[in-house]
């Protein structure tokens, strides 16, 4: 028998405490126990990114995160990060360039994508985004149009 | 077998103690963790213990000759940092080939160590570097700390040195003599998110044209990350010429034992091995 363990963080700026299992991903725990849906499961083992969030600001997989590591922290899913300046012009960038086909990869793109422009600022050129998006896999059509709306997204921050 | 009790405590001593209770899984970045327990191939067991919260095992210190690299430091803060770029660039290099951003972020150097993976990716340039290893238990009421050589900790796929009870704390890599020339090879499919089909690192003092001090790694070749004693029995104290880079790219084909899977065949490996061992010779003769 599992005992559920309590434990408090933020998401996306909201206070949160809930109580999960030891063995529950962070995504589980977003997507079940929040019931924030933006961000996927793909593959669940840390290779397609579509689960991509922030955690205390840095980008990881929210699959290979366990719920429990949360407390303390401060989360952001693409709910949230498109609320702040650069990922609201990254969505909007996707938008934009068609960057979207299915769009199950694309709150992972969108996330990873704030996070390359935030940590890079002006800096952020061609290659660098095709390195930092390494994580993020995308079955449906390919990366031009990714790399055009991140490039679009980042100019626009200077 | 579920999970009953979980601990995530703040200080080295408290993890110690849950840890001399024993049948617990240790719990750092979770990128090896989760997909290990969610696939079944290494079950949680009964005691889930989160270390990542220790303070004492992060931060990258230089002591006396060596540098101390706490467990807990994720691969992204590695690479950024100078003493390592300064001291262990190809250490630091091994993180630019190490999956994606999202894990770099998340995994930690003590993670790579101890899931001891024939391939890991960090484990290469260490063990030419001639890293330790430092573990931490609570045999008797007080904390005691011993070190080991990374080359004598791996085992195996999966498998360690590490007794029960026992937490490796940190890394420690002395620093390198003057004139140390340090290379590292992966070889992938796709630069991203790959396991090796081979790797290697060199370390070696270079002296007119003389190597002394040589130390290779060989990753995904062998059971656990090898030494490349036998190559390093060629070039050891010899001037670099064309006939001794052969020589040594043949021994180092000679002395692999791979084994052949959907990444490489054995065949493969070993030409990779020879090629590569070349490659980079000639590259340290010209340079």
């Amino acid at each position: 028998m599992s005992t559920n363990i309590e434990i408090r963080f933020t998401v996306n700026g909201s206070p949160r405490t809930v109580a999960v299992p030891p063995e529950m991903s962070a995504l589980n725990m977003l997507r079940e126990v929040i019931g924030l849906t933006g961000t996927k499961y793909g593959c669940g083992e840390g290779e397609c990114g579509a689960c991509t969030i922030l955690v205390d600001g840095m980008s990881v997989n929210s699959c290979l995160l366990f719920a429990v590591d949360c407390d303390g922290r401060k989360l952001t899913t693409v709910e949230g990060v498109v609320n702040e300046p650069a990922g609201a012009r990254v969505r909007d960038a996707f938008v934009q360039a068609g960057a979207v086909q299915c769009g199950f990869c694309t709150p992972g793109f969108v996330v990873q994508a704030a996070h390359l422009i935030d940590t890079h600022g002006s800096k952020l050129d061609p290659e660098t985004i095709k390195r930092g998006i390494e994580g993020n896999l995308c079955r449906c059509t390919g990366y031009k149009k990714i790399v055009e709306a991140i490039t679009a997204a980042a100019q626009e921050a200077r | 077998m579920t999970v009953e009790h979980y601990y995530a405590p703040k200080h080295l001593d408290e993890a110690l103690e849950v840890l001399r209770a024993g049948n617990a899984t240790i719990l750092a970045g979770g990128t090896d963790v989760m997909p290990q327990s969610e696939s079944g191939k290494t079950p949680l067991r009964k005691t889930l213990v989160n270390i990542r919260r220790i303070a004492e095992l992060t931060g990258i210190r230089l002591a006396k000759n060596e540098v101390r690299i706490g467990a807990l430091t994720t691969i992204s803060e590695m690479m950024a940092n100078d003493l390592i770029r300064k001291h262990f660039p190809i250490l630091a290099e091994s993180g630019d080939h190490f999956a994606s951003e999202q894990i770099r972020n998340a995994g930690t150097l003590g993670g790579n160590v101890c899931n001891a993976s024939p391939a890991g990716d960090t484990l290469v340039p260490m063990l030419a570097l001639d890293a330790v290893v430092e573990l931490a238990a609570k045999p008797n009421g007080s904390v005691e700390t011993h070190t080991t050589p990374l080359g004598s900790f791996l085992v195996g796929p999966g498998k360690t040195r590490r007794a029960q009870g026992e937490l490796l704390v940190a890394i420690r890599i002395p620093v390198p003599p003057a004139g140390q020339v340090q290379r590292f090879f992966k070889f992938g499919t796709r630069p991203a998110l790959d396991i090796s089909a081979i790797a290697i690192g060199l370390a070696a003092v270079k002296t007119k044209g003389v190597l002394s001090h040589v130390r290779l790694a060989y990753g995904a070749v062998a059971p656990a990350i090898m030494r490349g004693s036998k190559t390093e029995a060629v070039l050891e104290g010899k001037r670099l010429t064309p006939e001794l880079i052969e020589q040594a790219a043949q021994a180092a084909h000679d002395e692999v034992k791979p084994i052949s899977d959907v990444r490489a065949s054995d065949w493969y490996r070993r030409e990779l091995m020879h090629n590569i061992v070349k490659r980079m010779l000639i590259d340290v003769h010209e340079h």
